[in-house]
């Protein structure tokens, strides 16, 4: 549910780095621990978008998977449930290396030809 | 017509997170620490915050003030009018159907009504849900969350992003314990495994259980040098 809000900021954030152009693909980085509904956010963002320079542009969303790190005995794993103890050690000193991420990584806009006026 | 790439890798919530860190400098200007209070609908916390404010805080009484956070209404600021604190209503209402949290920008909206000189410590209560006041800070020092044991023991297995979000998990409404199939060890085996860090307390508003420790838990927090947001 939270996909609408989520939208919302990415389409505020491709808004401002377009500068009024137009834009066609809006490429989004979403950790798998913001539990982002693909589908979700792609329908609430066509929404939002719609009357914007975003509007009918595609989002591109890759999902970035969970990464661990026990800052105790250093073992590395990827959690399929939301477990953050150490498997290895039991510690709770646990660092997330990835997984959080939610950022819009490009934009691409629609530009005029450069118009190339010959000398004479 | 050609198509130019933009790069931009920056973070969504930047805008929010940049209105976050300016509420934060004027609750520090006014040296007051702002704790969000989150939960599912229903779990308590205005009942929590009738009861822990009925009277003045342990150690030396630190003045509160309460933000009430809902979609619509003010049935929740009611409850507090005589518990004689400041409350100041903030209703998420309007645009796309109300939104079901507080940002950083609606908190800053309501900073001008809060009487932050005669507080050291403001409570923002947020709308209740699980899911986007994770995502959202508003300027706060600390969060915490209320969760019922009406809610069952796999929440926060379903809400990790929440539930790691917060330095303190109330578990309320233990009065109903024996009336519930309700495992409290297997909701305390999953909370230490979605967030080894929470400290727990548990408490019934309705019988006063467990509310002097989340009573004297405010009052040191009140006393809290401002954190790094």
């Amino acid at each position: 549910m939270h996909e609408l809000s989520i939208a919302s900021a990415v389409l505020d954030t491709a808004l401002r780095h377009a500068g009024g152009r137009r834009v066609t693909t809006v490429a989004v980085r979403a950790g798998a621990m913001r539990q982002v509904v693909p589908r979700s956010l792609e329908f609430y963002f066509q929404i939002v978008a719609r009357d914007t320079p975003c509007e009918r542009a595609e989002l591109q969303l890759t999902e970035i998977p969970t990464e661990l790190r026990c800052d105790t005995c250093d073992t590395r794993w990827s959690p399929q449930v939301p477990a953050f103890r150490c498997p290895a050690c039991g510690g709770a000193e646990v660092a997330i290396t990835a997984g959080q991420e939610l950022e819009v990584d490009y934009i691409e806009l629609e530009q005029e030809e450069a118009v190339c006026i010959a000398p004479g | 017509m050609h198509r130019t790439r933009v790069r931009v890798v920056e973070d969504a919530l930047d805008a929010n997170n940049t209105i976050a860190r300016a509420n934060r400098a004027d609750f520090d200007r006014e040296d007051v620490v702002v704790l969000n209070l989150m939960s599912a609908p229903g779990a308590g916390k205005t009942s929590l915050l009738e009861a822990t404010l009925a009277a003045p805080l342990p150690g030396g009484g630190p003045r509160v003030g309460v933000l009430e956070g809902d979609v619509q209404g003010s049935l929740d600021a009611d409850r507090l009018a005589d518990r004689h604190v400041p409350v100041v209503q903030l209703n998420t209402a309007g645009g796309f159907g109300g939104e079901c949290h507080l940002d950083a920008n609606m908190v800053r909206s309501a900073i001008d009504q809060l009487p932050l000189s005669e507080i050291e410590l403001l409570v923002i209560e947020n709308v209740g849900n699980l899911v986007c006041p994770a995502e959202f800070r508003v300027g706060e020092d600390a969060r915490a969350m209320v969760c019922s044991v009406t809610e069952g023991e796999d929440k926060p297995l379903k809400y990790p992003l929440m539930f790691r979000a917060c330095e303190l998990v109330v578990i309320n409404k233990i009065d109903l314990l024996p009336h519930l199939d309700f495992d409290l060890d297997l909701l305390l085996h999953h909370l230490d495994a979605v967030n080894p860090h929470a400290r727990r307390m548990l408490t019934s508003a309705r019988t006063g259980e467990g509310i002097e420790e989340l009573r004297e838990w405010l009052s040191t927090l009140a006393a809290r040098a401002p954190a790094v947001l």
